[in-house]
């Protein structure tokens, strides 16, 4: 049970950040039909950017600054990079973001070198919220649960009750009647992918120093963000957050899970003996594999659901 | 870079008249002595053997080369982005571990020469089993599910110990003692020339296939899928196919990689692996047969002559593949072909000044960028590996504000006055074309 509660907390706070992400990357997949591969270089670049302005004036203005730069880079790209390309078709703009994925992975580790930065909880954040049987738990994750519960309900606000979320919901389905409405399409475009990117970068600048600010960290949680996105759907929100809840639980959960499949068959009197590929398939427990199950259930809801949870379309 | 990009699309080669089909025919030709040749262009004499670093090069290259066509029959004729295309050249490796263990033990007498085709069929195999989910879909959709292909396949590689070996991989023997013409396999030199003969015999199978009814629908389906279906073809099928087959000649070259290092780890189907397929393929050129080989033979030379140099070699590739994406998205070879029509009414000559012109602060601009690049990795990683930047002999401290001051107005200036002198040489070529265009129209 107490492993439970807490792996439950964790899960949540995990399942959040990666709402965060994949919220801005869902949206510009579903508006632009560009699979935006950098999206978690954004990310990454966040989490360096708010080391930097954490070594130079402190945490909060970080909290602000950092994501807000990340929304400009982002904005960047799209007007000067994604626009540029977009004639050659999707591919050219897929194999365009590709790239910039190599660029800024290098140029982090050009700028900040390869080794893990030592961007630190802030002090007044550094202290146990509470302690559930004899566990603490930290301050910090009840922070990151605010601000990305925070994020969600201000996203949520904006796209339903204002007229620039109409626009954009619009945009989502019909940016044809969009347009001939007099809606200026790329500049909601722009807006969305600085959006996204702000996103992305506040959960980079809250989850660096929760886990590595490193120049791996975006190849670490890219795909996994990419499974979230096609396993919730194309389109819809709702999807993706209860996509990224549910890799958020899969993933914490997973590592305290000791069972392997042999344990589930026992009780039905399945025995193995010997030592080869499938006895090793069968007797792995679910703790080792846990890295595995986000891109099995990927490929499971691909077979039976190819438009994801809760998609609307196909892609 | 600076030819304009709004040519209409190759057809994958077809549209070339029947006489450059023929040149191009001696083109390969000559590529291929080249190829058997340079081996002995880089022979010792005192140690009686070819220089090590040039065979095993070589050796990169032919595997790559076959990475690389291979990984173009989905994105060049197919129009499919795959994201996991070192999955299947690396368990065509590891398959060619386990053979060339079975066939040490005795329990498979098979020379080693056919081992790739082994490795083909395992790579064939596994790419039916994950084209049926990955197919399903196409363009965003499928890059999405062939990424998830890609690292279930990766961590699987780290977590299964009995076929993958962990993170030590799997190794063997490559001297099983049976051979098809008599080689021992010892030295690395007759590797090579196995890996040759597979790279010809792949890359003229690959080539047919764009000949057979399903090249040409596979490129159908490329640009208009839905008339495709209008035509009674199914085009997930054709994708299908295409995805197999191309699984197939990816696992000749895994096979051919585990023949020649004897050891396979999982870096043969990692993610960086499969980028490289793409980088190769599409720096190349895409829409040309040849593009991926150029592609092939361009980057393994970088990757083993500017990553000797350098840190950061592969933010150039990175900037040169988002140049190529912006302004040359038919690749290198795409870049050759667009002057075919100028050489061939004689006015090449007419070209060679605005070269210049633009070559001159080009050079300065991409001095400029090395500059600023190695001055910053010289400062953060190079500090960490206790290195210095050494230049003509003269150690260049990267803390003061000279060097940096020189690289940035070298970048800086070199590009302003680029970008000037490709908007006039962009002119002149479009006049030239124009030029060509009337003649052509009148005659």
């Amino acid at each position: 049970m107490q492993v439970g509660l807490i792996s439950l907390l964790d899960g949540l706070v995990y399942g959040m950040l990666l709402f965060m992400l994949a919220s801005g990357l869902t949206l510009i997949l579903s508006m632009m039909g560009v699979l935006n591969f950098a999206h978690a270089s954004i990310y990454m670049l966040g989490a360096y950017f708010a080391y930097q302005i954490d070594q130079w004036v402190g945490f909060w203005p970080a909290l602000v600054i950092a994501p807000v730069l990340c929304g400009a880079i982002g904005a960047a790209i799209e007007v000067w990079g994604l626009r540029r390309v977009h004639h050659n078709g999707h591919i050219a703009e897929l194999l365009f973001t590709f790239g910039l994925v190599f660029i800024i992975g290098r140029g982090v580790q050009m700028t900040w070198g390869m080794l893990p930065m030592p961007y630190r909880v802030p002090a007044s954040l550094d202290f146990p919220l509470f302690t559930l049987y004899g566990e603490n738990f930290p301050a910090y994750r009840g922070f990151m649960l605010l601000v990305s519960a925070g994020m969600l309900l201000a996203t949520w606000l904006l796209l339903k009750k204002t007229r620039i979320g109409l626009i954009i919901q619009a945009s989502l389905t019909h940016p044809g009647m969009v347009s001939a409405l007099g809606h200026d399409v790329p500049l909601v475009f722009t807006t969305v992918f600085a959006g996204g990117s702000f996103l992305a970068g506040l959960a980079g600048v809250i989850a660096g120093n929760y886990l590595t600010t490193e120049s791996a960290m975006a190849d670490a949680m890219g795909p996994i963000v990419f499974v979230v996105v096609v396993f919730g759907g194309l389109g819809s929100l709702m999807g993706c957050f209860i996509a990224s809840i549910l890799m958020g639980m899969i993933q914490t959960f997973a590592v305290v899970i000791n069972a392997s499949l042999l344990d589930v068959l026992k009780p039905l009197g399945v025995t193995l003996s010997g030592d080869n590929l499938f006895t090793e398939f069968m007797t792995v427990p679910v703790a080792r594999i846990g890295a595995l199950l986000p891109f099995v259930l990927m490929i499971l809801i691909l077979l039976f659901r190819p438009r994801g949870l809760m998609g609307t379309r196909d892609t | 870079m600076s030819p304009p990009n709004s040519k209409p699309k190759n057809t994958s080669g077809s549209t070339s008249s029947s006489t450059s089909r023929s040149a191009q025919g001696w083109i390969w030709l000559a590529v291929l002595i080249i190829a058997i040749a340079m081996p002995w262009a880089f022979y010792n004499t005192h140690t009686g053997r070819q220089s090590g670093f040039v065979v095993s090069m070589l050796s990169q290259m032919g595997m790559m080369t076959i990475l690389a066509l291979s990984y173009n029959m989905l994105l060049g004729q197919a129009g499919l982005f795959s994201l996991c295309h070192a999955t299947f050249f690396g368990v065509g490796g590891y398959a060619t571990i386990h053979f060339l263990n079975l066939a040490g033990d005795g329990s498979l007498p098979l020379p080693l020469g056919l081992f790739p085709l082994l490795a083909g069929l395992s790579g064939f195999g596994l790419a039916i089993v994950f084209g049926i989910m990955a197919t399903r879909q196409r363009a965003t959709a499928f890059a999405m599910i062939t990424l998830g292909i890609g690292e279930l396949m990766t961590t699987a590689a780290l977590m299964f110990h009995h076929f993958f070996g962990g993170e030590g991989g799997v190794n063997s023997n490559r001297m099983i003692g049976h051979s098809l013409f008599g080689f021992k396999y010892g030295a690395s030199i007759q590797v090579y020339y196995l890996i040759l003969a597979w790279t010809v015999i792949s890359a003229l199978a690959m080539l047919f296939l764009t000949r057979t009814p399903l090249g040409r629908m596979a490129n159908a389906s490329r640009d208009n899928y839905e008339r495709v279906q209008f035509m009674g073809y199914d085009p997930r099928m054709v994708r299908f196919l295409q995805f197999a087959l191309s699984g197939f000649f990816a696992g000749i070259g895994g096979g051919l990689y585990a023949i020649t290092y004897e050891i396979v780890t999982f870096d043969a189907l990692a993610a960086p692996l499969s980028a490289n397929a793409l980088l190769m393929a599409y720096i190349g050129g895409t829409s040309a047969f040849g593009g991926p080989i150029l592609g092939a033979v361009l980057i393994t030379l970088l990757q083993s002559g500017v990553s000797l140099m350098s840190n950061s070699w592969l933010i150039y590739v990175g900037v040169l593949f988002i140049a190529m994406v912006i302004f040359a998205p038919n690749g290198v070879m795409g870049l050759i072909a667009a002057h075919d029509p100028i050489v061939r009414a004689g006015r090449f000559s007419q070209l060679l000044l605005p070269y210049g012109r633009v070559s001159v602060p080009g050079l300065i601009m991409v001095l400029g960028f090395i500059g600023v690049v190695e001055l910053a990795s010289f400062l953060t990683i190079g500090a960490a590996q206790g290195k210095t930047l050494v230049l003509f002999g003269h150690q260049i401290d990267d803390h003061a504000l000279a060097p940096w001051l020189f690289a940035g107005l070298c970048l800086g200036g070199g590009g302003f006055w680029f970008s000037r002198e490709a908007r006039s040489f962009r002119r002149v070529w479009q006049g030239l074309m124009a030029e060509l265009q009337t003649k052509r129209g009148l005659a």
